[in-house]
């Protein structure tokens, strides 16, 4: 079973979490910008994490034979702090790397003015630079916030067939479906979703299953990066083909991010040396043996 | 590496589409601030993936061709990706008149647990331009992290007669040993140069 896992927060998680989940087929995820668990008080406190998404997780990632990608954005809880704002300025210099694969995660916290400009401005931004978007749907007052996002998401340049709506449960999916976005579910041990409740929502709405993704959207909370590979045994135990389980596991996180036209699995080589080793366009050697030489 | 080799090395490993990119970007470079941005987007025109180091050389020739001034090779690095970082660390040694100035660049690097960019930042522009105490920081950094030796230039003629270093790496040695640890063939190799020559 091979596992792309579209929403998880790997800052917050530690090496061992790396090692399980590649153990548990997981080959590829996408990290997208969240808060640090407590209130940001600066725009460079987004810069040097932006940058570690930009360097130094993906290289973590690597060392475990998994790639990484990064969705950026200012979130929405923080979009309520005016010190934060001035993020919104730089983010432009950032969406033109190669690791970005959405602008994310936007949407709503607690549905206030503030959230509904930075929200526009970023669905702009998505649409400005060739991205999708990851659109965060409230944990509370979901419902009325779905509609709300649906609203902003419409009146944006952004086709909402480039949305991922996530956090979707049995009360928000029939609107986003409805919507044409994208559909995002978050598996996790205590709130959100369960493997079980995800495998009736993904029988009940079967005709939808291209445009599925189910994520752990682990972080420093009571979460599990193996959500993921959980729901796959579970819909297996359901009766689901492994063709099935491929699809929203794998090839649907890969075609929506993949609208980026960033996306790059393959994963680099970190062993110590083989890039150097393997080197053979900056050293010179003949082209025919560079790509397995260092490996 | 000639730069002229490089772009000879890029191109052939490039298809049609490809090459018309980087030709238009090299061409760009020269002449507009437009190359800042396919410097930031090499990776995605010619996959990093399939091969890792195309990027790199990539990018590397397009600072070549743009010859950027200090504060701009600055940016590019603090601003940069680890690949892109990677890129301007590989490209000091093609870029003229730098001087030490972007000897922070290379110190930031050697800061980082990345083994890309310590490999990246220990190449002929830090053999020529780091201090005394810097370089054996490095080199013993790379024993420490796994960084191949080959990946530091011209690490003999540095090494020789280093008395120094001599003590860091056998202190260093006998640490490995006291923990039960196998001692870095590569230390063994630089230490062994660290001896005078004999007159």
């Amino acid at each position: 079973m091979r596992i792309f896992d579209p929403h998880i927060h790997m800052t917050s998680r530690t090496t061992d979490d790396y090692e399980a989940m590649y153990a548990a087929g997981v080959r590829a995820l996408v990290e997208p910008s969240f808060w640090l668990g407590q209130p940001r008080t600066s725009p460079a406190s987004f810069y040097d994490y932006f940058d570690a998404l930009l360097g130094w997780e993906p290289f973590r990632a690597a060392q475990h034979g998994i790639a990484h990608h990064c969705t950026l954005a200012l979130n929405p809880k923080e979009a309520n702090d005016p010190r934060c704002l001035p993020v919104l300025d730089e983010l432009p210099r950032y969406l033109v790397k190669d690791g970005v694969v959405a602008v994310g995660e936007i949407g709503y916290d607690a549905m206030t003015p503030a959230e509904d400009t930075a929200l526009a401005a970023q669905l702009q931004l998505a649409a400005d630079h060739g991205l999708p978007a990851l659109v965060h749907t409230p944990h509370r007052d979901k419902a009325a916030g779905l509609a709300r996002t649906l609203d902003v998401v419409h009146e944006s340049a952004l086709p909402t067939d480039r949305v991922l709506l996530d956090h979707l449960n049995e009360t928000t999916v029939r609107a986003a479906t409805d919507s044409g976005c994208w559909l995002g579910f978050s598996i996790y041990p205590d709130t959100k979703m369960d493997p079980d409740r995800m495998v009736r929502v993904l029988r009940e709405y079967a005709t939808e299953k291209h445009r599925i993704l189910v994520n752990s959207a682990a972080d420093w909370g009571r979460s599990d990066p193996l959500k993921t590979r959980h729901v796959g045994e579970a819909m297996l135990a359901a009766g689901f083909t492994d063709d099935d389980v491929d699809q929203v596991l794998w090839r649907n996180p890969a075609a929506f991010y993949g609208l980026s036209g960033r996306l790059d699995l393959d994963v680099e080589d970190t062993t110590p040396g083989a890039t150097h080793k393997g080197n053979s366009i900056l050293r010179g050697a003949p082209v025919t043996t560079a790509t397995t030489e260092g490996r | 590496m000639l730069i002229a080799d490089l772009r000879t090395a890029v191109r052939d490993h490039l298809d049609g589409d490809t090459t018309a990119w980087l030709d238009r970007a090299l061409a760009e470079a020269a002449t507009t601030p437009h190359w800042e941005a396919d410097f930031a987007a090499a990776a995605r025109h010619c996959r990093r993936g399939q091969h890792p180091e195309l990027a790199d050389a990539t990018r590397i020739l397009l600072l070549h061709a743009a010859r950027p001034d200090m504060p701009t090779l600055t940016r590019l690095y603090s601003h940069g990706t680890a690949a892109e970082r990677r890129a301007v660390l590989l490209a000091l040694a093609h870029i003229e008149d730098v001087g030490p100035d972007a000897l922070p660049l290379v110190e930031d690097a050697l800061r980082t647990n990345d083994t890309r960019l310590v490999a990246a930042a220990v190449g002929p522009y830090a053999a020529r331009h780091l201090d005394a105490h810097g370089w054996r920081q490095a080199v013993l950094k790379c024993l420490f992290t796994g960084v191949p030796l080959d990946a530091v230039a011209e690490w003999p003629a540095r090494a020789r007669g280093d008395a120094e270093l001599a003590r860091m790496l056998t202190d260093y040695a006998r640490e490995r040993t006291a923990a039960g640890r196998d001692v870095p063939a590569d230390l063994t190799r630089v230490l062994a140069h660290t001896t005078p020559e004999e007159p």
